[in-house]
């Protein structure tokens, strides 16, 4: 695994959300009420780019009448056909047995413990300072 | 390694199947409200204005979007131009003709004057809609061709705008919808398949639009889900009519096209049918054949939303029975339930199978061989 910056924290505020392509392969990293979560910008399903769907909230029911919507921002949602995964574990909710998302580990790290790749050595020169948001790839 | 930033998603670079597809159901959409207005006449202008459009059908505008996505369409196929999906051809070129090698495409305008009350603005609408696709779409690339979007309730109506437009190679196909005031197969709609029997034309008959009757038999559903699942029991009340009113005994060089319902309900509806036609035949003496021998010449499938069973042998049997001659490949762009091409068919199935699948049965159907 290879350690890649992606972002200074204060570049990725709660609620946000950026694109990117390591590799060839196109990713996403969210923040979510200060957490940050990657995914692999890819849907399981039929390929569409499944991190510009929307975040949204969990409808379950226990019985038939009892509906809660709980993890609200956490679960997103395919903007093709809707199928939706759990931003933290990858799992999808539409049918759990056939689809899982891939999910990478997303964490914070001090600027100075940074991999100093090509790219990485230019984010580090706009924000010395601040702490970067990393992924393991 | 090359990390590369983006300001926003780069949406139009996904690969797809390597081949030449049809793509045989595309909606294009209208950017603005009034695009449609240089092809109508300002009478219609002021009457859209002061009186709007009244569908067979208890809501002004029939049933609410959105239906699981914006306008149903794909969240990602908004044009960087503004606009609702659809409606840009520059930007449908970009991210579905051109990475998917679509090179003959099917428009199917779902929002046009079909379904309306007022016949004379249908008709008005209608005619428009085919003067639009000719002028927004066909003329500016080659690959797409239109539908002729008819008056359906008004059958004579419908026929002279097929007259109208026989021969003009923008168009592969009359278009109708399956809901409609009564099953297709009555005689007020006849005068249409005449006319696209004498034009040479296929008619397509596609999911959707406003006949005033809920699209079950049961009643008005609760969910949108039961809407969805309703088009093929629609569909299947269509076809059947179509069968056993005798319209490919009238007009038998009449080719149909059954337009994203799913094909899966084929052999079930076509053996139930042969069984009673073989008891009740009496009561239809215009029908010479087994219903199912009338389905097997006459009637084309296109394939979205692909039938998806989890063990793909079962798809085949299907498939052997509907006739690997007789799908037609078909994505549904921008609708957000859009087959992806390089995703709806199995391992498993000979080069000769897949090029019909993906083309060739197209091209034969339509004439564009």
């Amino acid at each position: 695994m290879v350690r890649h910056v992606i972002a200074a924290v204060d570049e990725l505020p709660p609620g946000t959300r950026k694109f990117l392509t390591i590799g060839d392969r196109p990713i996403a990293v969210f923040n979510i009420k200060g957490e940050f979560f990657g995914l692999l910008n890819r849907c399981p399903h039929q390929g569409a780019a499944l991190c510009e769907g929307p975040l949204i909230g969990l409808a379950q029911s226990s019985d038939p009448g009892q509906i809660d919507y709980t993890r609200l921002g956490e679960i997103i949602r395919c903007p093709w056909h809707g199928w939706e995964f759990d931003i933290r574990t990858g799992q999808s909710y539409c049918d759990p047995r056939r689809f899982r998302v891939r999910a990478y580990p997303v964490q914070v790290e001090p600027g100075a413990s940074v991999v100093k790749g090509p790219y990485v050595a230019e984010t580090l020169e706009v924000a010395v300072e601040n702490d970067y948001v990393v992924i393991d790839l | 390694m090359n990390v590369q930033f983006r300001a926003s998603p780069d949406r139009a670079t996904a690969t797809s199947v390597k081949t030449a597809i049809a793509d045989c159901d595309i909606h294009p959409a209208r950017a603005t409200k009034d695009e449609l207005y240089p092809y109508l006449a300002k009478r219609w202008h002021r009457h859209l204005e002061v009186y709007d459009k009244h569908p067979y059908q208890g809501m002004m505008e029939g049933p609410p979007y959105p239906k699981a996505q914006p306008n149903a369409s794909r969240r990602d196929a908004y044009p960087p131009e503004g606009g609702p999906q659809g409606s840009s051809l520059s930007f449908m070129q970009q991210q579905h003709l051109d990475p998917n090698h679509v090179v003959l495409g099917v428009l199917n305008p779902l929002n046009t004057g079909q379904g309306l009350r007022n016949h004379d603005l249908s008709g008005a609408i209608c005619s428009a809609i085919n003067d639009w696709q000719i002028d927004k779409w066909t003329s500016r690339d080659r690959r797409l061709k239109g539908s002729i979007v008819v008056a359906n309730e008004d059958g004579l109506a419908a026929a002279a705008e097929i007259r109208k437009r026989a021969g003009d190679a923008n168009f592969v196909q009359v278009l109708l919808l399956s809901r409609n005031v009564e099953p297709l197969g009555q005689r007020r709609y006849w005068p249409i398949y005449a006319a696209a029997e004498e034009a040479g034309l296929p008619v397509g008959v596609h999911a959707f639009g406003f006949g005033g009757n809920p699209i079950t038999a049961s009643g008005w559903p609760s969910f949108y889900i039961e809407e969805m699942v309703g088009h093929s029991q629609c569909q299947q009340s269509a076809l059947a009519s179509i069968v056993l009113e005798g319209v490919f005994e009238r007009h038998p060089k009449l080719k149909m096209i059954m337009i994203e319902a799913g094909f899966g309900w084929a052999p079930s509806l076509s053996w139930r049918l042969d069984k009673c036609w073989q008891r009740l035949k009496s009561e239809v003496p215009h029908l010479k054949r087994p219903p199912s021998e009338v389905i097997a010449e006459h009637i084309w499938w296109t394939t979205q939303p692909m039938e998806d069973p989890e063990r793909r042998d079962h798809l085949f049997d299907v498939i052997d029975w509907v006739g690997w001659d007789k799908l037609l490949f078909a994505t549904d762009y921008p609708h957000w339930d859009y087959d992806e091409p390089s995703r709806v068919l199995p391992a498993g199935v000979s080069d000769a199978n897949r090029e019909a699948f993906y083309l060739n049965n197209a091209r034969k159907l339509y004439g564009l061989a």
